[in-house]
């Protein structure tokens, strides 16, 4: 019923007029995280969003939220079916999501570098 | 005499908003719908020191003017004045949480775009201070290019300083500005978020003590088995309030009521008119006032989990389980206040953004096991299922009860599935939603809008549900009893014809006409079908005992267990069919509902008559 946790990752990435350029060093999808996970949000670009929905829209509506380039990201807890949704701190808020709806959001984490 | 300024609250969820508006407005307020839309419009009144005037209007929550709830279209429309019939704010209030300004900046820098007067609130700044957090209110005020004031709206601190600031704005308030608001792109949200950190980062200095309690209860309460069960144990106290201890309250308004038909019945001449009076209108409103006390209760819990912040940690712990039946986590609260009465639960649907998320819950609501069933489950069970213990422990009638509870819930879901699978693919809402820090609630903010609840759900007493009542009060008594005829009157009523004619339909699931004849005023409300069955039985009165043996004799086993399976899935509120009406703003939806209920009532009848009659319970 939930396509893949991947599938985000292997989508070629699509560079719009609001979207920063693609960078393959962005790091990993935020929707792959596990509890832990501490980092930085390198880009927020959506190209698939859950059916129906506008991926354009869900991505002003993650920026909306907090989720922006240069914001801290720590995944706090997971759901406890299938690790799905997570509660994530951004910056200093929390903000559950489900995982397919942050796969748009790309993290690389703190201690890297 | 200067007409009163026009003032509008906006803010994020959770920034304490709705209790800036009490503390703004005290009991001057004024609860009602936008035209044409299911938004509740909250207005107050208050009069500043100057003895100028202010009338204040409490917005939805929002994190920004790109609006996709009917709610958030709302705030929208409010701000930029482009709703027809109301006069466009003076001044702008924007409420923010003194511990949480980040994205509240963002939408005040978008409200500044709009050209009206506005002041910054930083309300719950005693938390901000207890935690260390400084905030240049001057320099924040600069940047801003609007007045900023501290406020704890809870302790009425800073009030007055708010009010005399809105005054100040409001003679700035002759420059009409020009509506040319459009959507932000990505990129415009993007640079508003950018010049909002570069804000905080000038104007604010980070918390010395931050918050961890929140953290630390988090780690707890949404912990996936701990939390699972501390959920189970709030929503097992909640029932528990809700069944047993609205009991004596209700009984004393049934008893009231009672009362109040009998002494009406008793000043009337016997005919037509104290019939309308008794068994229409004292009645008919006294079987829906009665739930008044069960809606109070299962309110209190809902405002309360709702102030702490918990509610949205049940929905993070639901998403899950709600999701695979398609539905968003956020469902959890209409569908949790339906166990009591599906009115309120339908009226609490307007907290989801999407319509067909929405409409799915409309839907599903009144499969919920409201209170109302539990006379006609207590009548059926302890007449026909005998007290056994199963397994040494286990009642079987309460096994049979939760059955009945599981039944409609798991139905729900499946229906749910079914919409969303096959009719409305996809197009859901995405699951996204701030965790509030926990907090504690403030007493008399809760008793307020528990109050306000209240008064809503009478006022549909007053108006739909009533009307609903007197028609069914008029099908089931005209026209009277010809004279010298035996049998009781229902019988010759349009509603004893209404049962003789579709009693031919209801034979294949076991339905005797006596029982097609009581379903009829069960349209009014679910356990008025008791009443009715005692008056087609001639038994006198409602008493369980009495009637339950009656039924016992000429029931058969299959017959009663059809229609337990029929009472959880039959539409048989005229009240909640008005309600979706009200809502959806349309006759299709309750229609659709009345379609798929009874389609579902009939089909579980049936099924549940036969295996019966196979098993041989016939």
């Amino acid at each position: 019923m939930n396509p893949p946790l991947t599938q985000t990752h292997a989508l070629a990435p699509i560079a719009g007029p609001d979207t920063p350029a693609a960078d393959p060093r962005d790091g990993e999808p935020l929707g792959e995280g596990r509890r832990g996970f501490k980092g930085v949000i390198t880009a927020v670009r959506v190209q698939k969003a859950s059916p129906g929905l506008d991926p354009a829209e869900l991505e002003r509506r993650l920026l909306e939220m907090g989720f922006v380039e240069g914001a801290r990201v720590e995944i706090l807890h997971e759901g406890f079916i299938r690790r799905d949704p997570i509660c994530v701190s951004v910056d200093e808020r929390r903000v559950a999501l489900r995982r397919c709806d942050a796969g748009g959001v790309f993290v690389r984490p703190e201690t890297a570098r | 005499m200067l007409r009163p300024v026009r003032v509008a609250l906006v803010g994020n969820p959770n920034s304490g908003k709705t209790a800036m508006f009490n503390a703004l407005t005290g009991s001057r307020q004024k609860v009602a719908n936008y035209a044409g839309v299911t938004v509740e419009r909250k207005e107050g009144r208050l009069t500043a020191a100057s003895g100028r005037a202010i009338s204040i209007l409490d917005l939805p929550g929002t994190y920004s003017l790109r609006a996709r709830s009917p709610d958030e279209i709302v705030t929208r429309d409010e701000v930029l004045g482009r709703l027809a019939g109301e006069a466009p704010p003076d001044v702008v209030v924007c409420v923010a949480d003194a511990t949480n300004l980040r994205l509240v900046l963002r939408l005040a820098l978008e409200l500044k775009a709009v050209g009206r007067p506005a002041v910054l609130a930083l309300n719950m700044i005693d938390i901000a201070e207890r935690q260390g957090l400084r905030i240049d209110v001057d320099a924040l005020s600069a940047e801003l290019g609007m007045p900023v004031v501290g406020t704890v709206a809870t302790r009425r601190k800073g009030v007055a300083e708010l009010v005399g600031q809105i005054e100040a704005q409001a003679h700035l308030a002759s420059a009409t500005s020009i509506d040319t608001w459009r959507e932000p792109t990505a990129a415009e949200i993007r640079a508003l978020h950018r010049e909002a950190e570069r804000m905080l980062k000038a104007c604010v200095r980070p918390p010395e003590r931050p918050d961890t309690w929140t953290g630390r209860l988090d780690d707890v309460l949404l912990h996936p088995v701990a939390g699972i069960a501390i959920l189970l144990a709030v929503l097992f106290l909640m029932f528990q309030a809700v069944f047993t201890g609205a009991k004596p309250v209700m009984d004393l308004i049934t008893a009231g009521f009672n009362m109040l038909s009998g002494a009406v019945g008793a000043a009337l001449p016997p005919g037509l008119l104290r019939s309308l009076i008794c068994d229409g209108v004292i009645a008919g409103v006294g079987s829906v006032v009665v739930f008044l006390p069960q809606i109070m209760i299962l309110f209190l819990f809902i405002i309360l989990l709702e102030d702490v912040g918990y509610m949205a940690r049940a929905a993070f712990l639901l998403d899950r389980i709600m999701g695979a039946a398609g539905l968003h986590g956020r469902t959890f609260i209409p569908l949790l206040s339906s166990f009591a009465c599906a009115i309120p639960g339908i009226m609490a649907t307007r907290v989801i953004d999407n319509r067909r998320d929405r409409l799915t819950t409309i839907l599903i609501a009144p499969l919920m096991t409201c209170s109302a069933r539990i006379p006609v489950y207590t009548l059926i069970i302890s007449a026909f299922i005998p007290q056994r213990q199963v397994w040494g422990f286990l009642s079987l009638q309460g096994l049979v009860f939760f059955g009945l509870y599981a039944a409609g819930l798991i139905s729900a879901l499946a229906v749910a599935w079914v919409v969303r699978t096959l009719f409305w693919r996809g197009a859901s809402e995405p699951f996204l939603m701030e965790l509030p820090a926990y907090k504690a609630p403030d007493a008399l903010n809760v008793a307020r809008n528990v109050l306000q609840r209240a008064q809503i759900f009478l006022q549909r007493a007053g108006t739909t549900i009533l009307s609903m009542m007197i028609l069914i009060w008029f099908l089931a008594s005209v026209p009277g009893k010809p004279a010298g005829a035996v049998g009781p009157a229902i019988n010759y009523s349009f509603a004893g014809m209404i049962g003789h004619f579709i009693e031919p339909v209801l034979a294949p699931v076991g339905f005797s006409w006596q029982m097609s004849v009581a379903l009829i005023p069960g349209m009014a409300a679910r356990e008025v079908a008791v009443g009715a069955l005692a008056t087609v039985y001639a038994v006198s009165g409602g008493e369980g005992g009495v009637l339950g043996a009656s039924l016992a004799r000429h029931w058969s086993l299959a017959s009663a267990l059809a229609f337990l399976a029929w009472y959880v899935f039959a539409p048989q509120c005229a009240s909640t069919l008005s309600v979706v009406k009200r809502e959806t703003n349309s006759w299709r939806w309750p229609i659709v509902m009345f379609v798929y209920m009874t389609a579902l009532a009939y089909g579980a009848a049936f099924i549940a008559y036969h295996l019966a009659l196979a098993m041989g319970g016939g």
